[in-house]
């Protein structure tokens, strides 16, 4: 196996946070209009949705957690701005998985044809 | 993006050709680049030691899930499992399926791996949700944005 050395146990970990981030509809929505433009605020932000607030916070908190989204104070407000960057290494990781894989059947496909 | 992989092969021999090369584990050590301890068992561990050079150090562990012959082999692993100091066994494992069918020449191998998504122990606890379309389809408008940042 080439599973590539320099992938830790933390960076997996931070993939599945990633994931996890990922994996809910509410959030998608929220990264969807971060991703469009401008940081915005929390209240900007609850206002597309019927959720309160505080659910929409929370929310906020988890994509923060990830790193896929930061917040900076603004006056009396955070505002909430997306990262690309973890999905960047996200997709990098998967893509390295996937060669290792090419690379695997590539060798079942000598084998069983050999 | 995806949160798994798959991946589609056509080998020119048949599925009970490609069966043996997976299922028996002298085989499957051979073209997978490990020594394996014993044969696989549904529901036990399979270890053995990695003979990929420069990974020789490598312990490869897996569950075996499913065998059905001719049809579906699986097991979960943790993917790049690789550091001997880590112990790896907390972590949530993916799982990886080998699927055969006929196929006009031969055999139509698809071997997915998922799981990816899977949130450590410690977080189990949040609820994960997954709605089909709805993740696809803001996956694609990710990507896009990703693409072009």
């Amino acid at each position: 196996m080439s599973r590539s050395p320099d992938a830790s146990a933390v960076r997996r970990k931070q993939h599945a946070a990633v994931f996890a981030a990922l994996g809910d509809e509410t959030r998608l929505s929220l990264i969807s209009e971060l991703c469009a433009g401008e940081p915005r605020s929390i209240a900007r932000l609850t206002g597309g949705t019927r959720l309160t607030r505080q659910a929409i916070t929370k929310h906020l908190r988890v994509l923060e957690e990830a790193g896929i989204v930061h917040s900076e104070r603004c006056g009396r407000e955070s505002l909430f701005a997306f990262d690309p960057k973890p999905m960047h290494d996200l997709k990098e990781y998967l893509e390295r998985v996937s060669a290792q894989w090419d690379q695997v059947l590539g060798r079942l496909k000598s084998f069983v044809e050999g | 993006m995806n949160n798994r992989i798959e991946k589609r092969i056509e080998l020119r021999a048949p599925p009970a050709r490609v069966w043996r090369a997976i299922s028996d584990y002298r085989e499957f050590g051979t073209w997978f680049g490990v020594r394996l301890e014993g044969p696989f068992v549904a529901g036990q561990q399979a270890e053995g030691q990695i003979t990929y050079p420069g990974y020789e150090h490598v312990r490869w562990r897996a569950v075996i899930q499913r065998i059905e012959p001719e049809k579906l082999f699986s097991f979960t692993w943790h993917p790049y499992a690789i550091d001997p100091k880590v112990d790896y066994s907390h972590e949530t494992p993916t799982l990886v399926e080998f699927r055969l069918e006929q196929s006009a020449t031969g055999t139509l191998l698809t071997v997915t791996e998922s799981g990816f998504d899977k949130v450590p122990a410690g977080r189990r606890a949040e609820a994960f949700r997954m709605n089909d379309g709805g993740w696809t389809q803001q996956m694609k408008n990710i990507e896009r944005h990703v693409a072009q940042s």
